[in-house]
C-alpha cells in the first residue's frame, strides 16, 4: 500500500480548514493552508511514483466496497497507472505553481478565503477524477470539477454575467454528463462491471464493430460526455464565457487540467474506443472542426482572456483529432505540453491584466515589453510552444499529432495543418497588439474599466461592477503611484510560477510521453516516419508568426482593411459563428417561452394554484351558509337544540323505539 | 319494610314530568329575560329529576338517586356561575334582555 488516499485528502483538509474557517483567519494563513495541501500532495504523488515506478502494471489499492447490487460491485478503488501517473503530476505540479500565482493575483480581492477553499475542493475532486478505478469515481471527480469550475466562474456573484456565464457552463455540461451516464449505464449492461480494467480486458475480447453496435454507441455517448466537459462542438459554448471567472481559475480548470478530463477519459477508454471505427471517425471529425472553428474565431477576438479560450478549445479539438485517429499518446502528450503552455499563457495574461489594472482588451495595450519585461519574456516562451516552433515542447506534441492525423487522412492532415498555422496566427497577433508597437492605454482616461469597445458587451473585466468601486479604492491606495499610467511588473510569487512554466513549455517536449504511455494504452500501430510532414508542420507555424509580424507589426492599417474587406464573414467569426444565438432561437428561448407560458402561467399560476385557491373558496362558500345560523342569539340555539331533540325522538318513534 | 302507599302509576310521574319539561323548553325559547331563561333551565332540570326519581322507584334501584344527587349538585354549582355570569353581563351592558347580547354572532 502507497496510500494513495492521500493524495486527494491534503486539498481536501485544505478546503476544510479554508472553507470553514477562513473567514476569521489572516491571509498569510488561508495562503499557506493552501498553497500547503497542494504542495503537500505534489510531494506525496512524487514520493509515490518513485516508489511503484516503473508501473508497467497498474498499482491498485482497493479501501471498500462502495456499491454491491446484484452482480453490480462498485468498490472504492484508486489506482495509478502511467496514464494517471501523468494527470497527477499535472493536475499537482501545476495546480502548485497556480496556487502560489493566485496569492499574488487574488491579493486584493473580498473573499480570499473563498477562492482558495473552492481552488483546493476543485484539486480534490479533480485528483478523486485521475485516480478512481471505475467509472463511477470518475464521475464523482468529474461532477466535482464541474461543481468548483460552476462555483469558480460565479465567484464574483455580485456581477450578473459572471453568475449567468457559471450557470451555462453547469447546464451545457449537464448535457454532457448525460451522454455519460447513459454510457456507464450502457457499460454496466454489457460488462457487468465499472472498473477500469476488467472493462477493458473484456473489451479486448470484442470484435471490432464495423456497423452501428453497443460498442459504437457506447462510445459516442461517452464522446458526448467528453465532449461537454472538453468544450467540444456543438458543447464549447460554455467555455468563452467561464472567463468570468478569476484568471488563476481560467488557467487551472479552464485550461490546463479539467477541461482535459474528455480526453483523459477518452484514452482511458482507448480499448472500447478501437472497437468502433465509426465512433473514432466520429471524434476525429468532432475534434478538427472544433479545432477549426475556435481558431478562427480566435483570429477575431480582442479580449486576450477570450482569445486563450479559443485557444484552448481549438487545442482541445487537437487532442480529440488525435484521439479519433487512434494516436492516443500524442493526444496525451498534447494534453501535457498544453497544460505547460496554455497554463502560462492565461497566467501571462493575467500578469499583463494585473499590471493593465484590469483591463482585457488587447486595443488598450501595446508596447507593453518596456514595461513588464519579465512577463513578456515567459508569454514568449509560451508564444513559441503553442505556434510550434521546433524543438519547443508544443512543436514534439504537435507533430506527433499531425503524423498520425496524415496516415489517417490526408485531407484531415492538411486542415489541421492549416488550423496549426491560424493557431500561431493568432498567439502571434496577441503578443504583437500586447507587447509590441506604441503603449495605447494612456490615451484611455484612468486605464481600467471605463474604455472598453462597446460593441463586446460580455463583461471581459475580472471585476464585477458591485466590487468596482470598492476595487478601484484598493488600487489607489496600493499603487497610486502608478495608476494612472503605467503598467508596473506583477510581484515575485506571479512571475516565479511563470518562469517555471516557461521552462516546462520550452523543453517539456523532450520527454517521450506516448512512448513512456506504451504500457496503459492499447497498442497503436507504428507508423513510418516521414520527415517532410516535420517540415510542413515547422512551416505552417512560423509561417502564421510572419504573418501576424506583416499584418500587426510592419503594415498595423492592413487588419483594418482586411477585415473591411471580409465584410459579412469577418462578422460571422467575429461573432463566433452565431452559436449562441443558435441556441437562443432553437433551445432557450422555447424553453424559457414555454416554461413562462405553459409551466408557470398554464400550470402552476393555473392549475396548482386554481386547486389550492379553489379548494379555499370553496370553504368560504359553504361556510358563507352556514354562517347564518349563527346568530349570536342564545335563544335561537336553544330552538336549534330543541328542534334536533325532537328530530332525534320521532326518528326513534318511528323506528319503534329503544327496546 | 312499610306498606305499600297506594299505587299512582309510573305513567302519571312521566307524564307531570314531560308536562314540565315542555315548560322549561318552550320558556327558554321564547322568553327574553336571562334570569327567566335560566329559571327555566332550572325547571328542564327538575322535570328530569322527577322522571329519574320515577324510574327509580319503580324499579327498586338507587342509580335514579344517585343521578338526582347529581343533578341537583350540578344545578347548584350552575346557579352560582351562571348568576354571576349575569350579574357581569347586566353591569357590561345594562340590559338583561337575550336578544341583545349576540355579540358572538359572526
Amino acid at each position: 500500500m502507497q496510500q494513495l488516499w492521500l493524495i486527494p485528502l491534503f486539498p481536501l483538509i485544505g478546503f476544510l480548514i479554508n472553507g470553514l474557517f477562513g473567514r476569521k483567519l489572516p491571509k498569510s494563513a488561508i495562503s499557506l493552508v493552501a498553497v500547503g495541501t497542494v504542495v503537500a500532495s505534489f510531494l506525496w504523488v512524487l514520493k509515490t511514483l518513485s516508489a511503484i515506478m516503473p508501473l508497467e502494471t497498474p498499482h491498485i489499492e482497493t479501501y471498500a466496497t462502495w456499491i454491491q447490487s446484484g452482480f453490480v460491485n462498485i468498490p472504492f478503488e484508486f489506482a495509478v497507472d502511467r496514464l494517471t501517473a501523468v494527470m497527477l503530476l499535472v493536475v499537482t505540479g501545476i495546480g502548485s505553481l497556480i496556487h502560489v500565482y493566485a496569492t499574488g493575483y487574488m491579493a486584493e480581492e473580498d473573499g480570499y478565503y473563498r477562492f482558495f477553499a473552492y481552488l483546493n475542493l476543485f484539486m480534490f475532486f479533480m485528483l478523486t477524477l485521475v485516480l478512481g478505478n471505475n467509472y463511477l469515481l470518475l464521475f464523482v471527480g468529474w461532477e466535482g470539477v464541474g461543481l468548483c469550475s460552476y462555483l469558480l466562474i460565479g465567484f464574483y456573484y455580485l456581477k450578473n454575467s459572471a453568475s449567468t456565464a457559471g450557470n451555462k457552463a453547469f447546464i451545457v455540461n449537464r448535457v454532457g454528463d448525460f451522454g455519460f451516464s447513459l454510457a456507464m449505464f450502457l457499460i454496466v449492461i454489457q460488462f457487468k462491471t465499472l472498473t477500469f480494467q476488467d472493462v477493458m480486458k473484456q473489451a479486448a475480447q470484442v470484435p471490432v464493430e464495423h456497423a452501428v453496435g453497443m460498442m459504437t454507441v457506447i462510445c459516442l455517448l461517452l464522446l458526448v460526455g467528453a465532449a461537454g466537459k472538453s468544450a467540444q462542438v456543438p458543447l464549447h459554448v460554455w467555455l468563452p464565457d467561464a472567463m468570468e471567472g478569476p484568471t488563476p481559475v481560467s488557467a487551472l480548470i479552464h485550461a490546463a487540467t479539467m477541461v482535459t478530463a474528455g480526453v483523459y477519459m477518452t484514452c482511458r477508454s482507448a480499448t472500447i474506443f478501437l472497437k468502433a471505427p465509426i465512433a473514432m471517425e466520429a471524434v476525429a471529425i468532432v475534434g478538427l472542426i472544433t479545432a477549426v472553428l475556435a481558431a478562427t474565431i480566435g483570429m477575431t477576438q480582442w479580449d486576450i482572456k477570450k482569445v486563450f479560450a479559443y485557444s484552448t478549445i481549438s487545442q482541445l479539438g487537437y487532442m480529440f483529432l488525435a484521439a479519433g485517429v487512434g494516436a492516443f499518446g500524442p493526444a496525451m502528450w498534447h494534453v501535457v505540453t498544453h497544460a505547460f503552455f496554455k497554463a502560462l499563457l492565461f497566467l501571462g495574461a493575467g500578469a499583463v491584466i494585473y499590471s493593465m489594472h484590469h483591463e482585457q482588451d488587447m486595443r488598450h495595450m501595446g508596447g507593453l515589453r518596456k514595461y513588464i519585461p519579465i512577463t513578456f519574456g515567459t508569454l514568449a516562451c509560451a508564444w513559441i510552444a503553442i505556434a510550434g516552433v521546433p524543438l519547443t515542447s508544443g512543436w514534439f506534441s504537435k507533430e506527433a499529432i499531425l503524423g498520425a492525423v496524415y496516415h489517417h487522412s490526408p485531407i484531415m492532415y492538411w486542415i489541421a495543418v492549416l488550423t496549426a498555422m491560424v493557431t500561431a496566427f493568432y498567439v502571434s497577433r496577441s503578443m504583437f497588439l500586447t507587447f509590441f508597437g506604441e503603449f495605447r492605454g494612456a490615451a484611455v482616461p484612468a486605464a481600467g474599466h471605463h474604455g472598453h469597445g462597446d460593441e463586446d458587451d460580455h463583461g471581459h473585466d475580472d471585476h464585477g461592477h458591485a466590487v468596482e468601486k470598492h476595487d478601484d479604492r484598493a488600487h489607489a491606495v496600493a499603487h497610486n503611484a502608478a495608476h494612472d499610467t503605467e503598467p508596473h511588473e506583477a510581484p515575485f510569487v506571479m512571475w516565479g510560477p511563470l518562469a517555471v512554466l516557461a521552462a516546462l513549455s520550452i523543453v517539456g517536449g523532450f520527454f517521450d510521453l506516448p512512448h513512456f504511455l506504451e504500457p496503459a494504452l492499447p497498442p497503436a500501430e507504428h507508423v513510418a516516419h516521414e520527415a517532410w510532414l516535420e517540415i510542413v508542420g515547422s512551416a505552417a507555424g512560423i509561417l502564421g508568426i510572419v504573418i501576424a509580424h506583416i499584418m500587426y507589426v510592419a503594415k498595423p492599417e492592413m487588419p483594418d482593411a482586411l477585415t473591411a474587406k471580409l465584410g459579412g464573414l469577418y462578422r460571422l467569426v467575429y461573432d463566433k459563428y452565431r452559436v449562441d444565438e443558435a441556441y437562443d432561437l432553437t433551445i432557450v428561448d422555447p424553453l424559457i417561452g414555454g416554461s413562462r407560458s405553459f409551466l408557470w402561467k398554464g400550470l402552476d399560476a393555473g392549475l396548482i394554484d386554481g386547486m389550492v385557491n379553489g379548494a379555499g373558496s370553496t370553504a368560504r362558500l359553504v361556510g358563507g351558509f352556514a354562517r347564518w345560523i349563527q346568530t349570536g342569539n342564545m335563544r335561537t340555539y336553544g330552538a336549534w337544540v330543541l328542534v334536533g331533540a325532537v328530530a332525534v325522538l320521532a326518528y326513534l318513534g318511528i323506528g319503534g323505539g329503544v327496546r | 319494610m312499610p306498606p305499600a302507599p297506594p299505587a299512582v302509576p309510573l305513567t302519571a310521574y312521566l307524564i307531570v314530568s314531560a308536562i314540565l319539561f315542555s315548560l322549561g323548553a318552550i320558556g327558554f325559547v321564547i322568553r327574553k329575560n336571562v334570569i327567566t331563561m335560566f329559571m327555566c333551565i332550572e325547571l328542564m332540570l327538575n322535570a328530569i329529576n322527577l322522571s329519574f326519581v320515577a324510574f327509580s322507584y319503580k324499579h327498586g334501584t338507587v342509580d335514579g338517586h344517585l343521578f338526582t344527587f347529581f343533578v341537583m349538585v350540578v344545578a347548584a354549582a350552575e346557579a352560582a356561575v351562571g348568576l354571576a355570569i349575569i350579574l357581569t353581563v347586566y353591569k357590561n351592558r345594562n340590559t338583561l334582555m337575550a336578544d341583545d347580547i349576540d355579540s358572538l354572532k359572526l
